[in-house]
């Protein structure tokens, strides 16, 4: 867009873009001001709830109080966090071994741990309840996060190979004629290189994680449940609590969204495994 | 570079994570094969004599599996057709110059962070409860009847929920996919007099052909796999009415405890998952130049 554009053009662009963008977010603007309501404003009509005047923090207590928040929290730290280490300590080499060292049966070997991913999680749902019944894995934290290791292994891989590839090998030759040795080469040239492709990874990897919905429901009852499954237990209609769900949700989502827009792009590169520039 | 030693070592490299992947495809799908031909119920301990075809005779003259297909083509053709076309419009429109683009881009974006629990327990009860709801109370001040989605419309409420959260998605990678097009082409044409509707149908649409089929084969993979937010909202019901393949493999492996039956669903799942997975793999691997 070299062209100069009117303001009024600009104007009119951000008006009409502004307001889709406003009712996309909405939802989740709502839930975060029904938040800060007490139970018997959130139910009232939505201008009466912007207008009522109390303001109050007791539903994020009264969420924790209820039903040690806290616990779940962690738990969705542990799993995601704990399932993307472990992935980028399989990851890496495999990635590395791939990008700088490529064979005949590279390419081969990266589609078919794409197609991994493709396999349908309710497919070997039975057998992985099995397993894991007959493991002691069941509701476990430990068990989750062996499975959401696995599940995104393959994106993890995928990410970190073209990241890997964007390297240049002219360096590495420069960092050789330099004198560096293998060891040398490794620190001071392509760590330092790859670092960013890996926090990105990881990024996108922890959101992923964290927002699994199929094994973590599947696999977890009270102890080991995550913040997916944590959430899940308010669907039974034990009487209304939007003040308190909305609480729940806000302290659910919040440090994925703001993990999110800080990989946008890495989220086209990491869902279309490099289909999509 | 790529000496004897470095060779090995590479292999070295790969091996625990080609190991681990092949066996977490390998045996669970063995598993799933040969238990689908096993008539095995964790409510009947005991044998689980050989059975044959039977599981997935059951499993397909169930007339559930009739209603859980359609529903399952339904939600995700109709997710489909809402992402990528409302994607191409919003794409389109933050293409374009305008004031805080960083802002709008992130408020369109944002619902694909949120976990699908959230996602649909939020729109169930703050917008579509009938008494307590945004819509509902809209509705009556306008002196109308609301309408009880989940009772109602139940699968278009789900397919409603899920395109809220996949919209961003394609509109992020066909956004991606236009801001590579190049400007010259598109201002040539137009000092050339080409309209701006013929711009979009010669030049951009086909610019954006191959994104697109990426976001339909992508979010066909994950769409076939919706469950979360069916649990949450209608489990299913009323009826089958919104019962998906996924959501009726669920109930007969882990509420009906049918392990047999299960799996015979479940090996149609990953059938059926393949057949776009084909597809998808191929147009991926041409980009691959490894």
């Amino acid at each position: 867009m070299a062209r100069a554009v009117s303001t009024k053009q600009k104007s009119i662009n951000t008006a009409i873009a502004g307001t889709l963008g406003f009712l996309m977010f909405f939802p989740i603007l709502w839930i975060l001001i029904l938040s800060f309501k007490t139970e018997e404003d959130a139910i009232r009509a939505p201008l009466e709830v912007l207008f009522s005047s109390g303001w109050t923090l007791d539903s994020f207590g009264a969420v924790q109080a209820r039903s040690d928040y806290f616990k779940h929290f962690s738990n969705s730290v542990i799993i995601s966090v704990g399932s993307t280490v472990l992935g980028l300590l399989i990851a890496i080499p495999a990635a590395w071994s791939m990008a700088f060292v490529p064979s005949r049966h590279t390419k081969n070997i990266l589609m078919w741990m794409l197609s991994t991913k493709m396999l349908p999680p309710v497919g070997v749902l039975v057998p992985i309840y099995l397993i894991f019944r007959d493991t002691g894995l069941l509701d476990s934290r430990t068990g989750l996060t062996i499975v959401l290791t696995l599940m995104n292994l393959p994106i993890i891989v995928w990410m970190l190979y073209t990241y890997f590839k964007e390297i240049p090998g002219e360096i590495l030759e420069a960092a050789r004629m330099d004198g560096a040795s293998l060891r040398e080469e490794v620190l001071y040239v392509l760590t330092p290189m790859a670092i960013p492709g890996m926090a990105s990874t990881m990024l996108l990897n922890i959101i992923l994680a964290w927002n699994e919905a199929f094994w973590t429901l599947n696999l977890t009852a009270a102890k080991a449940a995550p913040l997916t499954a944590f959430i899940a237990s308010y669907s039974s209609p034990e009487g209304l609590f939007y003040a308190k769900l909305s609480a729940a949700s806000i302290m659910a989502i919040a440090p994925i969204l703001i993990m999110g827009w800080f990989s946008q792009k890495q989220l086209v590169r990491g869902l279309t495994f490099g289909a999509v520039k | 570079m790529s000496t004897k030693a470095s060779r090995s070592a590479a292999r070295l490299m790969i091996s625990p994570a080609v190991v681990l992947l092949l066996m977490w495809m390998i045996v669970p799908l063995v598993m799933t094969v040969y238990f689908s031909f096993l008539r095995y119920n964790l409510l009947s301990p005991g044998a689980t004599p050989w059975a044959g075809w039977e599981n997935y005779y059951w499993f397909i003259t169930d007339p559930s599996f009739n209603d859980a297909i359609w529903n399952t083509l339904a939600l995700v053709g109709g997710i489909l057709v809402i992402t990528v076309v409302g994607g191409i419009g919003f794409a389109l429109l933050l293409d374009r110059p305008m004031f805080g683009t960083g802002v709008i881009r992130i408020m369109v974006i944002a619902p694909f962070f949120v976990m699908p629990t959230v996602s649909a327990l939020v729109w169930k009860n703050m917008f579509f409860n009938p008494v307590n709801g945004i819509f509902g109370n809209i509705a009556t001040s306008l002196g109308l009847q609301p309408i009880d989605f989940f009772a109602e419309i139940p699968l278009l409420s789900i397919i409603f929920i899920v395109s809220w959260m996949w919209l961003p998605f394609a509109t992020l990678i066909l956004l991606t996919a236009l801001q590579s097009l190049d400007q010259e082409q598109l201002e040539a044409a137009e000092m050339d007099g080409a309209s701006w509707s013929s711009r979009f149908w010669y030049i951009m649409l086909p610019h954006l052909a191959r994104a697109i089929t990426v976001v339909i084969l992508i979010q066909t993979i994950f769409l076939l796999s919706v469950f979360a937010e069916i649990l949450v909202t209608t489990n299913g019901g009323p009826g089958t009415a919104t019962t998906n393949l996924t959501y009726l493999i669920y109930v007969s492996s882990l509420l009906q405890f049918d392990v047999g039956m299960g799996s015979a669903g479940g090996v149609f799942a990953i059938i059926l998952a393949n057949i776009v997975a084909i597809f998808l793999m191929r147009m991926i691997g041409k980009n691959l130049d490894a």
